[in-house]
């Protein structure tokens, strides 16, 4: 299983979503993705999207301005 | 079927297209369908190389309070609209181009970015998909 990495630190709304949802895309099932932001608001709807998607929310972590999150496709 | 998310963009302004293809784009980004019938002014968006020409809805000031923004909106790392777009369509995003407005304005299809269009319609078509949409937005 492939482990996907998106870097959307500096970037702002609706990017870290937008890249997010792009890299589900290209993911497999089972593939880890990891996505590490400085946006705060995204640290709260990237969990929200994943829930939407049905997809498996596996950490969030780090602060409102610097987080680390990873989802299980 | 996926929730749907129906917007017509009515304005050209600059403002109101990131409006709409930001919504359009976190819509799409937690998992529903969206389409944006382009229409009236927001029609001239789609003409070739006019994606970034609109004015500002408030405060324009002949061009210069639309730098002024553009200035802030680089510093804070906001998108381009081309990037927006381009994630619109990667994402599945349909782009509708309302016929009567073309008439209107004496616009052919070469006239548009043909690449963006999925369809051409009138009111029957947004209706149509307005009616089962969840969200459903004019701006």
């Amino acid at each position: 299983m492939a482990e996907i990495k998106v870097d959307v630190r500096g970037q702002t709304c609706p990017v870290p979503l937008v890249e997010m949802r792009k890299a589900v895309r290209r993911a497999s099932p089972g593939d880890l993705i990891e996505i590490v932001g400085t946006h705060p608001a995204s640290k709260k709807e990237i969990p929200m999207a994943v829930e939407d998607l049905k997809l498996e929310l596996v950490s969030v972590e780090g602060s409102d301005n610097d987080w680390t999150i990873r989802i299980r496709r | 079927m996926a929730e749907r998310a129906t917007i017509i963009l009515h304005s050209g302004d600059m403002d109101k297209l990131y409006s709409a293809l930001i919504i359009g784009n976190g819509a799409l980004s937690m998992g529903m369908e969206v389409s944006i019938f382009f229409t009236f002014w927001g029609l001239q968006r789609l003409q070739k190389s006019g994606l970034e020409k609109g004015p500002l809805s408030k405060m324009h000031l002949l061009g210069l309070g639309k730098w002024m923004i553009n200035r802030r909106m680089n510093k804070a790392k906001v998108a381009s609209l081309e990037k927006l777009m381009a994630d619109f369509k990667d994402l599945g995003g349909k782009i509708i181009a309302c016929e009567m407005t073309m008439e209107i304005m004496g616009l052919k299809k070469e006239d548009l970015r043909e690449d963006w269009i999925d369809a051409y319609g009138a009111v029957g078509t947004y209706i149509q998909e307005a009616r089962t949409s969840a969200i459903t937005l004019f701006i």
